[in-house]
């Protein structure tokens, strides 16, 4: 037997679009957020809310990616921002060769900072990096508060952890969802992940994510 | 993890190997993080798929993990995490930063000789 060192890194391809989509983003002084979390868990309506209240104060373009369909694109779309759709056509994830792709079709010259919706899954895209500045993670309530102990790749891998949905807290059934608890298991994943309690839908704890998306925007 | 994604890879990546060498691969060694979490199990049954009727099929592959490290602000040392108990080993403080984890690497192939 002959044994042969190889050291090759086998996700390079994806690795090497990454570092090419950074050095285009930075390129245009651009802030990107790879946002990621389970299907169902509002990342479109919290998106959509954010560019409508943030307009005049930050330019968003946005990637979406789904496995079927430009739905999200034209909700994003109906607030007036960029939105480029990516259809992964059953992949569970994005790549960041498809984000090159998207990046392209965007106006870039014209925006603060672009946020890629990825596809709903809290596994697979905590893998391949897209080549964004940051990645953020969306809970929502619903999902139940054991979520970061039970998928802690994307816990310890995310600036940033949005609960959304928080005004369902108050409905019979669902206080049983303890918030410190989710508090607790990411931040012993993750000492500097920032946690934000919210809910696009009535607007509650919106206001502290749009300082923090607005500080990363000006550092 | 997309297990059927890295199966495609690593298929290129040692029938690359397998070509330069002019020999058959019996076995290969990757290693990766803790936080890639590859399902040896489901890369395995991949690996066996994507690699039928090649000069791969029947390779054994064997997967490391490598343990997730991190370094303590309190003691200013690096540590092995236990995501079940998160604290430092030297110093049993709380206050840490997770180190970059180890990527997907294929470290070694092991070829047939005449």
């Amino acid at each position: 037997m002959d044994k042969q060192t190889v050291g090759k890194r086998i996700l390079s391809a994806n690795e090497q679009f990454a570092q090419a989509n950074a050095e285009l983003l930075a390129a245009h002084n651009l802030v990107c957020l790879n946002m990621i979390s389970s299907p169902g868990s509002g990342k479109t309506t919290l998106l959509a809310r954010t560019i409508t209240d943030l307009k005049g104060r930050l330019r968003i373009g946005v990637i979406e990616g789904d496995l079927r369909t430009d739905l999200d694109a034209q909700r994003i779309r109906a607030t007036q921002a960029p939105a480029v759709q990516i259809e992964t056509k059953g992949s569970c994830h994005l790549s960041a060769e498809q984000v090159h792709g998207a990046l392209g079709q965007l106006p870039l010259a014209d925006l603060d900072m672009v946020i890629i919706e990825n596809v709903g899954n809290l596994v697979c895209p905590a893998s391949f990096v897209l080549g964004e500045s940051a990645k953020i993670v969306v809970l929502s309530v619903a999902e139940g508060d054991d979520k970061p102990a039970k998928y802690p790749s994307i816990f310890a891998r995310s600036a940033a952890l949005l609960i959304n949905k928080i005004d369902l807290l108050a409905a019979e059934g669902l206080a049983d969802f303890d918030t410190d608890r989710v508090r607790t298991d990411a931040s012993r994943l993750n000492r500097s992940i920032e946690i934000f309690p919210l809910s696009a839908r009535t607007g509650q704890g919106m206001e502290s994510w749009y300082d923090w998306l607005a500080a990363r925007v000006r550092s | 993890m997309h297990e059927t994604m890295v199966a495609q890879s690593l298929f290129e990546a040692i029938l690359a190997e397998a070509d330069k060498h002019h020999a058959r691969p019996v076995s290969a060694r990757l290693t990766c993080g803790q936080l890639n979490s590859v399902n040896e199990d489901v890369l395995v049954f991949a690996f066996a798929a994507v690699s039928r009727g090649s000069v791969c099929e029947g390779l054994t592959l064997e997967i490391v993990q490598k343990p997730l490290a991190a370094h303590c602000t309190d003691c200013d040392r690096d540590f092995r995490v236990d995501l079940e108990q998160p604290r430092c080993s030297h110093c049993g403080g709380r206050h840490f930063t997770l180190l970059p984890d180890p990527p997907l690497v294929l470290e070694e192939i092991e070829f047939e000789t005449e």
